[in-house]
């Protein structure tokens, strides 16, 4: 008792120390606007082979608080023609891509303007996170802040978290997406990494590369049937599973109603 | 890894761009489409046909060709909102828009062209892995398939069979409690035999953060799943899909056949039909060596039965599984509608409704009244009439001999006279001619210890035979003896040995 009473408020004046001498919270008071500094951290991969590693540790690296709207892709199409819908490149996108928009420039009733875009390819997300000087996230890092609760670090006992994902899970699409500030902030800041749009990660095909030979069976990469089961670090995160199934049954052209993504940047 | 990862999908861009778009996939997801395969002569000339699909509870048409055929297969999946029961709504996942998805039925040795659509509104990618397929996966691999988005295999339906398919997407207990099952029939060459009826119907669970009943948009529970403990158990997707003016139905003397499977994820059904007997089962649906005369046939998760009946008369016949809290708390229940001509022999209906108020109650009731009194009757005659007294009686000491050598004469002797310092003598016994009631006793209850007869000690044991004679033989024994070597008295009866075998001690 005695000694937790005296340690804790030392470590706190430790920390308030670093953020004066700029060691430690500095970065985060740095981040850009409209973007988090997430410290290091540990990944879990639900799925991996008996060569990988049971933990990945991810950097500190800055992340956007919010996915990206209609609004700011229609500033990068504008910006980019070649992105827009009539002009884009059968490799870089399938048909679909901003099919919910009325226009090449006008995004219409259907996609409002603080929605989150969706209907974008991977390439897209690529070239839009280019052009705003920043990256997709990982699949670690993103995975990693996603693990962090609205009011817990560790989001797995967040049940009010984990409740609202499953409702999410169990709605359909929605034909007119709300507005990301509809969304919620976890504990580190990051707003509607659940519950409203799936997100592009950079590193989306080798979510089931897992260190074994990659036959053209599918099987092989354990997420049919039973089988799904086999390598799983955790076989109740059911939310896990479902991701890891949607980034390996996508292509980079590929676009759906339900994926957007957010950007990522490197700490200096 | 992050060097790796960034790297990796730019390099397969720039492959992307050289290669022709097809090649992607390969690196670049899940598709991994190896292109159209090359179909023999002999396939190709085969006629094209598009497969019906129905929903349950109806099934295709027999198929009514001889020959094999290439057939076309389209089937969309899709994520909707819909009624689970009254006033309960789910987001059912599935194939064609009902649950269980659209029934196929194609013959065996045709060459199947399967396309799989993933409607654009899906938030999760899907899959089928179909039992009757042989290879990997059963067409799981080769149909994951992203929201908005088509995949085509083809397969040869080599063995006939009524088989189940199903999503086999990650977490496939999430997918298949959503939903997504059904069932193909491959038909053997030679067809099935003619019925009048053909129904379809799926066993499912459902796994709902709410309790049975609990009313609204209910969200898929993954702790009640994976403990196995469904809030319902249905019968075609939602409680009473098949009840009341959704039952199935048939006319007296048609024959039903109901194509029954079960999708799951984890239970085992109990399938029956209340009222009915199946005249034929073709067990796990294999439809062949069938069994006959079945009243309760088990049907695994992923499998099916096949069963056939004939129907004899008008009625509600009730489906089940009967583990039958399933079916009386979790709406496991469904409803074959029978109408005709009654037959009153083979079920006459009831046909008498009267008080009954058991052998305990007081008085009786009022036929066992009668009957004592008449019983009463015939006592008061015999006793009135000596002839007949008389008569009645030697027939009851013949029975009561019977007995007696069976069972007594090893100790008390053909005559009678026991076996000096051993067993006691019955005939001209001072003891047992004492007292009736003392006799009953010794028989019923056995006896042990020093008594005292015609003036001699014996100490011996002799057995209790309650549980070995009926009062009937007690009382005969007893009024042979009791006449028999010299000996007289009147007949026991029933009535005697009763009291005193009911007696308390």
């Amino acid at each position: 008792m005695f000694t937790s009473r005296f340690i804790f408020p030392r470590f706190y004046v430790l920390l308030a120390l670093g953020v004066v001498s700029g060691q430690i919270l500095s970065r985060a008071s740095a981040a850009p606007e409209g973007m988090v500094a997430i410290p290091a951290g540990v990944y879990v991969p639900l799925l991996r082979g008996a060569q990988d590693q049971p933990e990945t540790r991810v950097d500190a690296f800055l992340l956007d608080v919010l996915p990206v709207t209609n609004r700011e892709f229609l500033a990068f199409v504008t910006e980019r023609p070649k992105w827009r819908r009539s002009r884009v490149s059968g490799l870089f996108a399938d048909e679909s891509y901003l099919e919910n928009w009325d226009t090449d420039i006008e995004p219409g009733k259907k996609a409002p303007m603080d929605s989150p875009v969706v209907r974008v390819s991977w390439f897209a997300a690529r070239a839009y996170a280019r052009w705003s000087e920043k990256r997709l996230p990982t699949t670690a890092e993103w995975e990693r802040t996603a693990a962090v609760g609205y009011t817990q670090v560790d989001g797995a006992a967040d049940d009010v978290m984990r409740q609202e994902l499953y409702n999410w899970l169990a709605r359909p699409t929605p034909a007119v997406l709300p507005t990301v500030n509809s969304t919620r902030s976890n504990s580190l800041g990051v707003r509607g990494l659940h519950g409203l749009v799936w997100e592009w990660v950079d590193d989306f095909n080798t979510a089931m590369v897992t260190g074994e030979s990659r036959a053209d069976s599918g099987l092989d990469r354990n997420l049919f049937c039973g089988s799904g089961a086999v390598g799983a670090t955790d076989a109740t995160d059911y939310p896990a599973f479902v991701r890891a199934a949607l980034r390996s049954s996508l292509t980079a052209k590929n676009t759906t109603l339900s994926l957007g993504f957010r950007c990522a940047r490197d700490v200096e | 890894m992050k060097q790796k990862s960034r790297f990796f999908p730019t390099l397969f861009a720039a492959l992307g761009v050289v290669l022709s778009t097809t090649s992607m996939p390969a690196a670049g997801g899940a598709s991994g489409a190896k292109g159209p395969v090359a179909l023999p002569q002999e396939v190709l000339d085969m006629p094209v046909e598009q497969a019906i699909l129905t929903s349950p509870p109806l099934a295709p048409p027999p198929i009514d060709r001889d020959y094999a055929a290439r057939v076309v297969v389209n089937l969309e999946v899709r994520e909707e909102i819909g009624r689970l029961a009254d006033g309960v709504e789910y987001t059912f996942w599935s194939y064609g828009g009902s649950v269980p998805g659209s029934f196929i039925r194609i013959r065996e040795g045709d060459v199947v062209e399967f396309n799989l659509n993933n409607h654009p509104s899906s938030k999760v990618p899907h899959n089928i892995d179909l039992h009757a397929v042989t290879g990997s996966g059963g067409g799981a691999a080769s149909t994951f398939t992203a929201p908005g988005h088509t995949s085509r295999f083809t397969f040869k339906a080599l063995n006939p069979g009524l088989f189940v398919y199903h999503c086999a997407t990650a977490p496939v207990p999430m997918h298949i409690a959503n939903g997504m099952y059904g069932l193909i029939l491959v038909e053997p060459k030679a067809g099935l035999p003619p019925v009048d009826k053909e129904y379809y119907v799926m066993q499912g669970e459902f796994y709902t953060s709410g309790r049975f009943g609990e009313e609204g948009l209910q969200t898929f529970d993954m702790g009640k799943s994976i403990d196995e403990h469904p809030s319902y158990v249905l019968f075609n997707g939602s409680v009473g899909s098949l009840v009341g003016d959704n039952a199935i139905t048939a006319e007296v003397g048609e024959t039903v056949r109901l194509f029954f499977g079960v999708g799951g994820p984890n239970l085992t059904s109990s399938f029956h039909v209340i009222g009915e007997i199946f005249d034929t089962v073709y067990p796990e649906a294999g439809l062949s060596l069938p069994n006959k005369n079945v009243q309760t046939t088990l049907v695994p998760s992923g499998g099916a039965v096949m069963v056939e009946f004939k129907v004899d008369v008008p009625g509600t016949f009730i489906l089940v599984d009967h583990s039958l809290s399933r079916a009386f708390n979790k709406g496991a229940l469904g409803m074959l509608k029978v109408s005709g001509e009654e037959d009153r022999v083979i079920y006459s209906g009831k046909e008498i409704d009267a008080v009954y108020l058991g052998s305990q109650s007081a008085q009786g009731s009022e036929s066992a009244k009668r009957e004592a009194a008449l019983q009463q009757k015939i006592e008061d005659e015999i006793r009135a009439n000596p002839a007949i007294a008389d008569l009645r009686k030697e027939v009851l000491e013949e029975r009561g001999k019977q007995v007696y050598m069976n069972l007594c004469f090893a100790c008390h002797q053909l005559n009678g006279e026991g076996l000096p310092a051993v067993f006691p003598p019955l005939a001209d016994s001072d003891y047992m001619l004492a007292d009736r009631a003392r006799a009953v006793r010794v028989v019923l209850k056995g006896m042990a210890g020093a008594v005292t007869v015609n003036g001699k000690k014996y100490d011996s044991i002799m057995p209790p035979q309650e549980a070995v004679l009926s009062d009937r033989q007690v009382a005969d024994v007893l009024t042979y003896v009791f006449n028999a070597w010299g000996n007289e008295g009147e007949a026991f009866t029933t009535d005697e040995v009763k009291a005193i075998r009911h007696e308390s001690n």
